[in-house]
């Protein structure tokens, strides 16, 4: 008998106390659905001008000229996609590798302080993510991790070019750090609340702790660490003034990941509070659209994987 | 579980029940350019000081945002950095006047590193580095202008305002006033497509400040205040009557001083004539109804305004690093503000 | 490639090299934080003191001055904030977790998802549209609102995920004493995921704190005491924000002061939630 099944079959309202608390429950998720639905009917409208002026051209065009008034959007979604795709990669490997360490092999005299300490990350506010980005780690990028990227991997078209110190790659080691407690905290919790039974087991038949971890737990937690780093996923993306202060901010597409760049919610926040003229403001809540149907894809996709993964829960 | 999380809540609650009560002074409200913040903090500082039954919040969202919030009456006058074009008087629907408020230079900093003595770039040279076509310090146009000087050859790094800002307008005004090609190919804004090859854009003054000096080789227009503040080097400037100036608070008095008769419509003091103008000089500008719709508030609104541009207001700007009108300005300004209805 | 043909020796490397990498990666995280700390605390600590905690902000060249309506307004907002997210997410994590599967769910997992995406400041406007602009005035309610919608998708996800691992035995006791579907959950398995949901109540505050760009057309801002959440009020993180991009020396340290209190502030919430958490499980245990 599925959880599912048995659940239906006892929803019965025993006193009227249970008919008002399934009121409630019912009445706190329409209010969810609101408003997010009320959210993307405020972006559409305030974006219809620029779509009625420009179409779908402006996700293909790369122009970004507010005194001609001709937008396009294509190098800010390039932007977005590739910091937070270095973001989520360099924040799930570290994240769920720490979150492993934490779960099952740190003693609780180690794990509790650490986790503290990883979950502290998640309070410093983006505006100081971005000074210390553009005063520690910038420098950093061009006088040490640049250059040596470049000697090991320079014929690579990824790592060629000028090294300002500000550019995607720097962004995205910035987003690493930004949404790696969000994937640290998560999946140690998931991880912990996989049943001892499995990893007893594991070790019976004579794994090693480490092999019980990648082979038996870790596939065991997926579903949960994968919703984790969707949930970081969905922060990088939307990521505004620390990205900005160490990406370079040039509506430009370039190969190199120590070139400057873009992102969507990077225009917003920089030009949203100048904008005067309503064309303007409209291409500029048009990017807000755009993120969010970016976000819609993104979730879209991981779905897709899960249940080509396993079918059924 | 409901308990403790009622619990979690009351200590806030009690905390607020213990704060001081809000003060039973008249609040007025102002937004718009982050340019005026600093200045308007010391000056409605020391008018409340003056004036306790009056308390003035002024919060910096950006000239942009001031008048969006001003149109939309949110906020009881706005202040922005390029006074308000037809179209947008048009959407406030009623007559607006705009009185100028304070000053502002645009310095050119830079971080070349070997060099000691302060580099001297003349107009056009400033036009080409930002268009793209000098592209190193040691180029032959440069080199001639500082004899002596050992320019590295080192690359450019043109550095921009990545928002929305009254010192970019100021600046691309006067590459607009300089060079044709600049005039033609990007134009006058708050935000521009900067055509340079080496082009970063940082976010704020203080984005631009460091991104300059952090970056060998990095050139960037910063407000007068930060070069001062932060001690640092800025190009000293040709300007139009050929005279080498560098950005300070008399320079760009001068500057103003050359036009006495500035108003809404007619405001650009960039490339001034004048032997000590600095050519990157620019006004800052408030907005208010000439009928506020509450009488006593507008009354308030009026007394402060005329304080803030008076000779008690402006003596306020010099101690943090503004430049306070000239005379003839203060007066213009306090005879546009009668024109208020109160 | 089974675990028996390979050679004892070689699997014990091989475990020990990965449990090495696992520790190597939580250290980055942990050391990560210390540098970002570390360099906070040496630029700001030196402006924190009892003034600075409790006066209102001094402009430039007037010594002294604090952030004092900041601290309260904050409080105030995110009490707010907490008091409307944490019913509407646990609503909706407990109508997920007990009709797992199906269209509606979905969706609204989905739809949770999506929200989490969405940057910051788009949702700092939908605020200004929904709270600010018909009412003509800032508030510091909006901001409320702004916070709210930003802690739902992960208080969403966590009450759902915490509320379905529950053990199977807790919830059949639970049914077989004639309790219904609904009541069962409430006082039963609720206070037994109490734990993973208030991490991500905490997870969400601590996120939340932080934000500057959603206040800027909501809170607006204020430099004075303001104890009324229908008034523009003064945020700390927007106090930070505003001295951290300002050339005065004197106001970037207390900017770097202020982002070292809104860390402390979380940590003290984080270490008062899980002392309150410990005591609360020894009496479920006794």
């Amino acid at each position: 008998m599925t959880e599912q099944s048995r659940f239906r079959r006892v929803t019965r309202f025993v006193s009227p106390a249970d008919r008002g608390f399934a009121a409630l429950v019912y009445g706190g998720s329409i209010l969810f659905a609101l408003l997010i639905v009320g959210l993307f009917v405020e972006l559409v409208l305030g974006s219809w001008p620029s779509i009625a002026a420009f179409g779908p051209s402006f996700l293909w065009k790369s122009a970004w000229d507010p005194i001609t008034s001709k937008f396009g959007a294509l190098p800010m979604i390039y932007g977005t996609v590739v910091t937070s795709f270095i973001g989520i990669v360099l924040a799930a490997f570290v994240g769920i590798m720490a979150a492993l360490f934490l779960a099952d092999f740190a003693p609780r005299w180690i794990s509790a302080p650490l986790s503290f300490l990883i979950e502290l990350l998640a309070a410093v506010p983006s505006v100081v993510y971005g000074l210390w980005g553009l005063f520690v780690l910038a420098p950093f990028v061009r006088t040490a991790i640049g250059p040596a990227l470049q000697k090991i991997l320079g014929w690579l078209p990824l790592f060629s070019g000028p090294i300002y110190g500000v550019g995607l790659l720097t962004a995205g080691i910035i987003l690493a750090l930004m949404i790696v407690p969000t994937v640290t905290a998560i999946s140690r919790d998931v991880i912990a609340a996989i049943p001892r039974d499995l990893r007893e087991a594991s070790m019976a038949v004579g794994g090693t702790r480490w092999e019980t971890a990648t082979r038996v737990v870790l596939p065991a937690a997926r579903i949960g660490i994968f919703g984790a780093c969707v949930l970081a996923l969905g922060r990088a993306l939307g990521e505004t003034i620390a990205v900005t202060m160490v990406i370079g901010n040039r509506p430009e597409i370039s190969a190199s990941l120590f070139a400057p760049s873009y992102t969507l919610a990077s225009v917003i926040a920089n030009e949203f509070t100048e904008a005067t003229t309503s064309i303007y403001i409209s291409a500029l809540i048009e990017l807000g659209l755009i993120l969010f149907l970016v976000s819609i894809v993104v979730n879209a996709l991981a779905r897709l994987m899960i249940w080509s993964v396993r079918g059924s829960t | 579980m409901k308990g403790s999380f009622v619990r979690f809540l009351s200590l806030p609650a009690i905390a607020c029940w213990l704060a001081i009560p809000a003060a039973a002074a008249t609040q007025l409200t102002g937004a718009g350019s982050s340019f005026d913040y600093p200045f308007f903090s010391k000056a409605f500082y020391l008018y409340n000081q003056k004036n306790p039954d009056v308390t003035v919040n002024y919060q910096s969202i950006g000239s942009g945002g001031g008048i969006q919030q001003f149109t939309a009456k949110n906020v009881d006058f706005g202040a922005t950095d390029v006074p308000m074009n037809a179209e947008e008087l048009a959407r406030a629907g009623q007559p607006v006047l705009q009185i100028p408020v304070t000053l502002g230079g645009a310095a050119v900093a830079y971080n070349v590193p070997g060099v000691t003595a302060t580099i001297k770039l003349t107009r056009q040279v400033i036009a080409d580095i930002y268009l793209g076509t000098i592209l190193k310090w040691n180029d032959p146009q440069i080199a001639r202008l500082n004899h002596g000087v050992s320019l590295p050859d080192l690359s450019i790094v043109v550095v921009h305002r990545s928002d929305g800002s009254g010192t970019s307008y100021i600046f691309t005004d006067f590459l607009s006033h300089v060079s044709p090609e600049w005039k033609s190919k990007v134009g006058v804004g708050k935000s521009v497509s900067w055509p340079a090859p080496s082009a970063v854009g940082a976010k704020g003054n203080e984005g631009v400040a460091g991104q300059v000096r952090s970056t060998p080789g990095a050139i960037g227009y910063v407000e007068l205040a930060y070069v001062i503040e932060n001690h640092m080097p800025a190009a000293v400037i040709q300007n139009r009557a050929g005279k080498w100036v560098a950005c300070s608070q008399d320079t760009v008095a001068a500057a103003a001083a050359t036009k006495p008769e500035v108003s809404a419509t007619d405001f650009s003091i960039v490339d001034a004539t004048g032997a000590d103008s600095y050519p990157v000089s620019g006004y800052s500008w408030i907005v208010v109804y000439k009928k506020p719709a509450d009488a006593a508030r507008g009354k308030l609104l009026y007394d402060v305004l005329s304080w803030l541009v008076g000779p008690q207001g402006q003596s306020s700007a010099k101690s943090v690093d503004y430049v306070a009108l000239p005379e003839n300005v203060q007066a213009k300004a306090a005879a546009t503000l009668k024109q208020m209805q109160r | 490639m089974s675990l028996q043909s390979r050679r004892l020796p070689y699997r014990r490397a091989y475990a020990s090299l990965g449990t090495a990498l696992a520790l190597f990666c939580a250290i980055l995280a942990a050391g990560a934080l210390l540098a970002i700390l570390g360099y906070v605390v040496v630029q700001g600590v030196g402006a924190i003191n009892w003034d600075f905690l409790t006066q209102l902000p001094h402009p430039v060249g007037i010594p002294g001055g604090g952030v004092g309506n900041g601290i309260l307004g904050t409080l105030i907002i995110l009490a707010i904030a907490t008091a409307m997210a944490v019913p509407i997410g646990l609503l909706t994590g407990i109508y997920l977790a007990l009709f797992g599967r199906g269209t509606v769910p979905e969706a609204l997992r989905f739809l949770s998802d999506v929200l989490s995406g969405v940057p910051s400041i788009a949702i700092g406007l939908f605020a200004y549209a929904v709270l600010v602009a018909p009412l003509k005035h800032f508030s510091g309610f909006s901001a409320s609102f702004a916070f709210m919608m930003l802690m739902l998708p992960l208080l969403v996800r966590t009450s759902e995920q915490a509320i379905r691992s529950v053990p199977q035995a807790v919830r059949e006791g639970a049914l077989a004493l004639g309790m219904s579907n609904f009541r069962a959950t409430v006082r039963i398995v609720l206070p037994t995921a109490r734990p993973a949901i208030i991490t991500a109540l905490l997870l969400a505050i601590a996120r939340v704190t932080g934000e500057t760009a959603p206040l800027l057309f909501t809170a607006f801002g204020s430099q004075y005491w303001e104890t009324n959440p229908n008034n523009p009020m003064a945020v700390l993180a927007l106090q930070v924000f505003n001295y951290a991009i300002s050339p005065y020396p004197n106001w970037q340290s207390q900017a770097w002061a202020g982002a070292l209190l809104l860390v402390l502030a979380v940590f003290v919430l984080s270490l008062g939630a899980r002392l309150m958490l410990r005591r609360a499980m020894r009496g479920l245990e006794a």
